[in-house]
């Protein structure tokens, strides 16, 4: 019987701190960059980034398919030139028949991604001190 | 007792991988072909159909067999067979529902959960009535349950808060912050696989103890050790995927802190092989096999998901094919080995040698298996390995297009293992839809 209370214990103090965690990921641990409010254009872009899944084949930071490039500063490297590739078609890529307007509601999108941070930092926290990277742009 | 709605979680759950691993196959096909289909359905379609009917096998077959279980622990069957029905009635329809929304591309656009988000609503009130099934069907064990019994619960539990923790993105304040909404998504899935983790391997020890006949296995201080060491696992390592993401460093610290504890599993693994080959062991069945290549796949993930976590190793790995070797890895060399032991072992109860007649076919499907997912597995990690060099080594470089056009080596051998795999599983599945029909009978 001790033991299944000792259990029982455990389990309600993992709960517990799952749950007080939980606050300071919604909270304090995803405020620390101030990602910049993102415009009613850049909604309605998000919106059209769900509604036609580029998360398949693309990734904001890592998350997503692999078949086309990760896009999180793709706003970085080609500015508003980057509304060139929406209704290419290239390759794998459907070829869409995004309107001006949508076109324009997705560049804010990506412009949006692009301020919150870097794909690829310069420097990494960790525990045993800042991990120094040095490399090339991502795209 | 109501048998025959087990049977029919295992059935559906078989015809799902197939339809997965279908799927999964055409989507290699358009990594190759770019105009592969590309009309009818795109690879934005055929992948996310691949995860939709993967992860169906892996829920259905891990729930089938724990209603199996509970009944046949709690020797009356089910509290409430009915609302077991409910449930299983509520995944089909769902399930028709997430292909119709997938093939009309009416998407809600997240990563693994690309259907409908109205869809939340049935799956939830399906994990709703298992958990109240569950409760009510082993509570008067409550005072002595063994490990598997406080997995199989934490795994239903956690489902139902990872579910909806992974659909809070329809509320403005998760959603217009890219950071918050990129680090809510890696929480909730990271905890959702850990979650279904729990539901399989507290059938693998469910079945371990039962095979060997030794339930002190699942009683022991070890066995809680490591289902808490689990459990906080599931909390708190979740991270090890967000290094690169601009949030608090404290996740990050936490999440390595947690992903190394793995190690004890490491080492509790290689002392347990030690022990073990001390032994004769001549349990032969089917299930036995199937765990003890799950023992295998276990020792190679977990070593992959410790290098992964080791933050200066995961900035060349995050966002390459080496992550989905890490989930591929598990989802099918240790979930899927486990899935398929815990059918062999529910086939078994009823008719010991009913899958005799297949057992030259059985054997070769099971090599076959093994050989072509490490191949598979390896190729992945190549891929990986090329991809982690061109995105971070500061050499010149060529376009994303160079670079994905030298990685098809590695995508034809992924390809070709792919379909070495599914035939495999077709003769696996084959002669197992026959015999759990006629059992179901």
């Amino acid at each position: 019987m001790k033991k299944i209370k000792q259990n029982k214990s455990i389990f309600i103090f993992l709960i517990l701190l799952f749950v007080g965690y939980t606050y300071f990921v919604y909270t304090k641990g995803t405020d620390r960059i101030n990602s910049p409010e993102m415009s009613e254009s850049a909604i309605k872009g998000r919106t059209l980034w769900q509604e036609n899944n580029c998360t398949a084949c693309h990734q904001i930071y890592g998350l997503g398919g692999y078949l086309g490039p990760d896009l999180t500063n793709i706003y970085r490297k080609y500015g508003d030139g980057t509304k060139g590739f929406f209704n290419a078609g290239k390759g794998s890529m459907p070829k869409y028949t995004f309107t001006a307007e949508e076109q324009d509601n997705l560049l804010e999108f990506l412009k949006s991604v692009n301020e919150s941070g870097n794909r690829r930092p310069d420097v990494i926290e960790t525990w045993y001190g800042d991990l120094e990277i040095k490399g090339v742009d991502y795209e | 007792m109501n048998k025959k709605m087990h049977y029919n979680f295992l059935i559906l759950a078989i015809i799902s991988l197939l339809l997965g691993m279908f799927f999964g196959l055409f989507s290699g096909m358009q990594y190759m072909l770019p105009n592969f289909l590309k009309e009818m359905i795109p690879f934005s379609q055929m992948r996310e159909l691949h995860v939709s009917m993967v992860v169906a096998w892996i829920i259905l077959a891990a729930t089938g067999g724990v209603y199996y279980y509970i009944s046949k622990e709690n020797n009356n069957g089910l509290a409430f067979p009915k609302l077991q029905r409910l449930h299983f009635i509520l995944f089909i329809i769902t399930g028709i529902f997430i292909l119709i929304s997938l093939f009309t591309k009416n998407m809600g656009g997240r990563e693994y959960m690309t259907y409908s988000p109205y869809l939340y609503f049935p799956i939830i009130l399906g994990w709703i009535l298992f958990a109240i099934n569950y409760y009510k069907t082993i509570i008067r064990k409550l005072s002595s349950w063994p490990v598997y019994l406080w997995m199989w619960m934490t795994g239903i539990l956690f489902m139902i808060i990872t579910y909806t923790e992974a659909h809070l993105w329809i509320f403005p304040f998760f959603r217009d912050s890219v950071i918050r909404d990129v680090t809510v998504q890696w929480k909730s899935y990271g905890a959702m696989v850990g979650s279904w983790n729990m539901l399989i391997y507290g059938t693998a020890i469910y079945l371990m103890s039962k095979i060997k006949g030794d339930d002190g296995i699942a009683r022991g201080k070890v066995a809680f050790f490591f289902y808490f060491l689990g459990l906080t696992n599931l909390m708190f390592g979740w991270a090890h995927h967000t290094y690169i993401i601009p949030h608090d460093p404290w996740i990050r610290i936490l999440a390595y802190g947690t992903s190394m504890t793995e190690w004890i599993i490491i080492g509790s693994m290689i002392i347990g092989w030690n022990n073990s080959l001390n032994r004769e062991q001549k349990i032969s069945s089917h299930a036995y096999k199937w765990l003890m290549s799950t023992d295998v796949w276990l020792f190679l993930n977990l070593v992959l998901a410790l290098l992964i976590s080791i933050p200066s190793i995961n900035f060349f790995t995050h966002g390459t094919h080496i992550t989905v070797a890490h989930s591929m890895g598990t989802t099918i060399g240790i979930n899927t080995t486990i899935l398929l032991a815990s059918i062999f072992y529910i086939i078994s109860r009823k008719c010991t040698f009913c899958m005799d007649k297949y057992k030259k076919q059985l054997n070769i499907a099971f090599w076959l298996f093994q050989i072509s997912l490490f191949v598979f597995w390896g190729s992945l990690l190549y891929a990986g390995y090329q991809k982690g060099i061109w995105t971070k080594m500061d050499l010149p470089k060529p376009s994303f297009t160079e670079m994905h056009q030298s990685l098809m080596p590695s995508i034809h051998v992924l390809v070709t293992s792919g379909l070495l795999l599914f035939v495999s599983i077709l003769m696996i599945s084959v002669p197992m839809i026959s015999v759990l029909r006629s059992q179901s009978k």
